[in-house]
Order: C-alpha cells, then structure tokens, then sequence
C-alpha cells in the first residue's frame, strides 16, 4: 500500500487528477489550520500530510494537544469558525477544504461518516435514539416505515440485542457501551465509504473497549469500508490499525505500516511512546516516562518541535525543522536523524 | 426585562427529569387554582350572563353590591351608567387573557425565531437583531405600546400590535444566549456531520432546549401582558368602548371613587389577583428551569 506521492514534493497538479486506480481515498496534503487566538496567530496544524486507503484503517496517534482531532476533523470541517485552513483534502478527486457548502453536507453522513469519543454529548438527550439513528435516512428521502426498518437492522447491526425494544429508548437510558454502539449506527447510516473514530473507547471501560473495536474490525471489513480512527492509546493501535501516522505538536513525526512504525520506530518520540506502553503479559518495569511536557503549537520549539525532550537531541534539530521524508518503502519519518535509528 | 435576566443566567441542560423527592405543599396549588378559576369565567361567564357593554340603564346608576335591578341582582353593584359591575369583571378577564394570551404568543414566536437565528448562525444576523434589541431596550415598553396604540385606529388587533412590538425583545435576548450554549454542544456538531441542514439543525436539535425558558419566561410576560393592557385602557387608548376591559371600568369608576368605591375596587382586585398569581407561577417556573444541574 505504498503510495508514490511524497509528501515533501507536495504535487502540484494531484488535485486535478483524476484517482488513478490503487489511489488513495483520502489524501491530506500539506494541511495547515491556523487559529487566530489573541496576538499570535497559533499554527496548530503545520504542514500535515497521510493518506487513508481504501479498505485499510490508519491510526492519528499523538499527546493530546498533538492537534490529531483538529487534523481528523478537518476533512469534514469541523473546525471552529475562526480556523483558517490553507492545503489540500482530496477526497476521491475534489478537494475538501473548498468544496460548497452544499456539496460538504452531502459528503458528510454520505460518504464520511465520523463516530465521536464522547457518546452521551453527541447524541441528542432529548430524541430517541431510532430518531437520531434515522435522522440521516429520512434525509434521504425513505418513508418512516423503511426508516424503521433499516435502523432496527443498523442496531442489530452494531449488536445492540432487542433492537424492537430499544429503538425508542432514549440516550440516558443505554450504558455506555450500547450508546457507542448508537453511534456507531449512526455513523453507518449513510453508508459512508470512510469512517473517521475519533477517541472512539476513550470513554469507555476497558473490556468494553475491546468489544467496539471488535466491532470496529469487523464493521470495516464487511462494509468495505476505510477508517481514520484517531487515539492516543497505542495498544489500540496495534491491535486495529494497518499504517499509522504519529503526531506531535501539529506536525506529523512519523508514518508508515502500524507494525512496522511500533515496533521498529523511525523517529525518537514514536520509540518513546511505544516504550511507554507497558507490556501486561511480560510484567515489565514501566520504561523511562517522557521527560517533560508535550510542546505547545501556539509557542512550538524552534527546529524540531521534539527536540526538547528528545535524548538524541543535537545542534542541528534546534535549528532546523526536519521535514517528513521516506526513509525505507513506505516508511516516512520527520528525524534529522532517522536512519540511526533502524540500526 | 428583569425576569429575563435571571433566566438568561444558565441554560437549560438535558431534560432533567422532575425531582420526585418534591414535597407536597398543598399551598402552592393556590395559584394553579386561582388561574384555573379566571380562566372558567373568562371561558364560559359570559355565557352565563348576559351584558351589553353600551347598553346603559339610567335609572340603575351607582347601584352598591347586592341591589336588586330589572334583570336580576347586582352582586357587585352598578357602575356610572347603570352597567353591571360583576359582568364588567368576567367579561374583562376574557377581554385579558385573549390579549395576553396573544401578545405572548407572538411575541413568543418573533423572539425565539430571532433569537434563536441570530444565536445560531452568529455574524450579520446577530448583529442586526442584538442592535434592534438594544434600540427596543432604550425605551419604556408601556411608552412605545402608548405612541402606537395612540397613532393607530382603535381595536383589540391594534392593543395586541402595540404590546408586542416591545414585548419580544425579552424571547429574543433568552433565546439567543441559550442557542449560543447549545450551539457548542456536541451533538449539535453530530448533527452537523450527519449532513443535517442548518435549519433542521435549529429547529430539532437546539430549539426544543430553549422550551423549558421560554414557557417560564411567557407567563411572567403574559402578566406584564395583561397589567399593559389594563395600563392601556385606563388611559383610553386602544380598545374601542364596546369591548369590555378592567382598565376602562377602573377608569370609569374614578370619579366616583369616594362614594361608588365597588366600580373601581372589583375589577382593580380581579387585576391584581390574576397578575400576583400568574407571576407566582412563573416565579416557580423560572427557578424550575434556571436551577442548576447537579
């Protein structure tokens, strides 16, 4: 799944393009997203670039304040109002960040779909949940009857049992887990080729966790479907995503296949973050923590934005910014020093 | 528009619902009852008598309570011009609550549409409504009602024009500030991803929040709506004088204040009973909707 593109040389002309075959469904070019917050304008997203492919599942993993969220909501423009956005979105072969209004609503719910971490704030307390779940059907122009029927069949769907009895329950009446499973419904209502899950087990207890990532899994590939899910927590990452890109401070540090960027690092902080993931079944000592905190993008380091925290810190990453370049097939890493890494 | 500025102070969240451990106070049923009692006679009194507002009987003038007349007994005594003091006051509570219930009502609909358009989408359109707030703010409500209702030709349409011209201004401000709250909620961005359109986004996932204020928020102004009224016909403007209306039998009962007190006392008490007891009740409501979540 390696695609041609570098993210360096930023095509001039890929937005035009008509998708060849094998091209990515999604491909985030150069991204920036600018928030004007008091004298300095803060660039919290700098310059990203990945692609999600078809059938696959790429993982945005990062700190929080890593701006994965703000990089993953972006696509379908949720950002708030006084973000400005330069670079480009490709979806299929229209550019995202530009499309009219009334083209982005017909994308979102359609043909992207986004699950949210926190269940219980982004269902409506006031409307049942079949409503809600069908909210984007009737849009679509099916009769109530119809409606009824593809959302009992959603819920069953995403395993949510008796789905008779809880179409017209409302949210504050489900657990947790049930509610991500509304969600989740939700999300599949439109049949979207692309689902974007951000944080999507945060909220949730850990063997609940296991079982919607499950259904995750499972969900993508009976669906066909491409997901951009977005954590923090590196073990879910292992376990559910193919590549993954690795955030820090609104910049991409590192992308590639997800086994090979987790267990051979090609850039210090992904080696730090997979360190830090202490591994249940050996009962190892927990590594080193990072030192120090993540950097702030309204008032990033100079050079490399790591290089505070960074052991293999030299002169030359105080001074200038790495940019993201592939280091082997398929691996892309932001580090000055990224092939002494692989030995 | 000090009422709106307590319910301005938080927004509602998530039906909450009833706190079942309530005690029972049977004295707070008292205004529920009292109102109940209005609207009866406004519904059905004058069904049950028979007035002619501009049919005056001279040799029935100035009559106290209890005399004996033509047509039966006047509880409540004769007015000036020999009508029937008990029928003024049930015919003016219908006169009341259709004019309140009007006023209310539209002013309900100008306010929360506005409000809530100008809070939700922000910019040009929050501009223009916030800026015609503050200019309605800038005068006296009753001084605004005077002027129109002094201007235009007299009837119960005019009455109801003229109280809510100033009278949404208090929907508009609550429900501006509560979209704006709900707003940043994030099923309303859920909603939004969904490819939910901007106005259904309005009207099903942030207007039915603003329900539980407004309802508190319309009975504080229906009684502001009915003392206006009242204000409006005391002083002659508005109401043509074959509508009946508390405010004209309290004027008309002025002169004769020191010795026919009954004209001016009944319709004045049945004013002020309905307007403390519908203020009790949205005193109750507000706190209801205000008070904060645990």
């Amino acid at each position: 799944m390696t695609d041609q593109y570098s993210s360096t040389a930023a095509a001039p002309a890929a937005g035009d393009a008509a998708p060849a075959p094998g091209a990515p469904l999604l491909r985030v070019e150069d991204l920036e997203v600018v928030l004007p917050s008091g004298a300095t304008p803060g660039v919290v997203i700098d310059k990203v670039s990945f692609v999600v492919d078809a059938g696959r599942t790429t993982g945005l993993i990062g700190e929080s304040g890593s701006g994965k969220t703000m990089s993953a909501m972006s696509i379908v423009g949720l950002l708030p109002p006084e973000a400005e956005t330069a670079g480009r979105v490709t979806w299929r072969s229209e550019d995202l960040l530009t499309a009219a209004a009334h083209r982005l609503r017909q994308v979102r719910g359609r043909e992207i779909g986004v699950i949210f971490q926190d269940p219980l704030a982004a269902l409506n307390p006031i409307q049942t949940i079949g409503r809600q779940i069908g909210e984007i059907l009737r849009r679509g122009g099916m009769s109530r009857r119809q409606v009824r029927a593809r959302v009992l069949e959603l819920l069953d769907r995403v395993g949510i049992p008796d789905p008779d009895d809880r179409i017209d329950v409302y949210p504050h009446e489900m657990s947790g887990g049930m509610r991500q499973r509304v969600m989740i419904a939700m999300a599949l209502a439109g049949e979207p080729q692309l689902i974007i899950a951000d944080e999507p087990t945060t909220a949730l207890d850990v063997t609940t966790q296991a079982r919607i990532l499950r259904l995750l899994a499972d969900l993508r590939e009976q669906e066909h479907m491409a997901m951009l899910l977005v954590s923090h927590d590196l073990r879910v990452m292992a376990h559910v995503a193919d590549d993954v890109v690795v955030m820090y401070a609104g910049r991409v540090a590192e992308r590639g296949p997800a086994r090979e960027v987790l267990e051979h690092p090609r850039h210090p902080y992904t080696r730090a973050l997979a360190n830090n993931v202490p591994a249940v079944s050996t009962k190892s000592a927990i590594a080193e923590p990072l030192q120090g905190a993540p950097a702030n993008p309204f008032d990033r380091p100079t050079g490399c934005a790591f290089h505070p925290r960074c052991p293999m810190a030299r002169d030359r990453c105080r001074i200038e910014v790495p940019v993201l370049r592939e280091v082997e097939r398929g691996r892309f890493s932001a580090c000055h020093y990224a092939t002494e890494l692989a030995s | 528009m000090t009422q709106s500025d307590i319910l301005l102070a938080e927004a509602p969240g998530p039906a909450v619902p009833p706190a079942r451990r309530r005690r029972r106070r049977p004295l707070a049923a008292i205004p529920y009852v009292i109102i109940g009692i209005y609207v009866l006679a406004a519904a059905i009194g004058p069904v049950l008598i028979d007035y002619d507002p501009v049919a005056t009987e001279v040799t029935e003038r100035l009559l106290p309570p209890g005399s004996a007349t033509e047509s039966g007994t006047a509880w409540l005594g004769t007015d000036a011009v020999g009508r029937d003091v008990l029928a003024q006051v049930v015919y003016g509570a219908r006169t009341s609550f259709i004019i309140g219930i009007a006023v209310v009502t539209l002013c309900g609909l100008i306010g929360v549409a506005l409000g809530a358009i100008a809070g939700y989408s922000g910019g040009l359109s929050d501009a223009v409504v916030s800026r015609t707030i503050d200019i309605l703010m800038a005068f006296p409500g009753i001084l605004l009602a005077i002027v129109i209702a002094g201007l235009l030709e007299r009837g119960m349409h005019v009455v109801i024009i003229a109280l809510s011209v100033g009278g949404w201004v208090g929907f508009a401000r609550l429900s501006r500030s509560i979209t704006m709250s709900t707003r940043e909620r994030d099923w309303v961005d859920a909603a939004r991803i969904m490819g939910v359109s901007k106005s259904a986004t309005l009207t099903r996932h942030i207007v039915p929040f603003l329900a539980g204020s407004v309802v508190a928020l319309a009975t504080i102004e229906l009684a502001s709506a009915v003392l206006s009224e009242a204000a409006l016909s005391f002083l002659g403007l508005g109401l043509p004088p074959d509508i009946v209306s508390w405010g004209q039998a309290i004027a008309g009962g002025r002169e004769h204040l020191g010795t026919a007190w009954w004209i001016t006392v009944f319709p004045g008490t049945a004013l002020t009973i309905l307007v403390i007891c519908i203020g009790l009740v949205g005193d109750r409501l507000t706190r209801r909707f205000t008070r904060k979540r645990d």
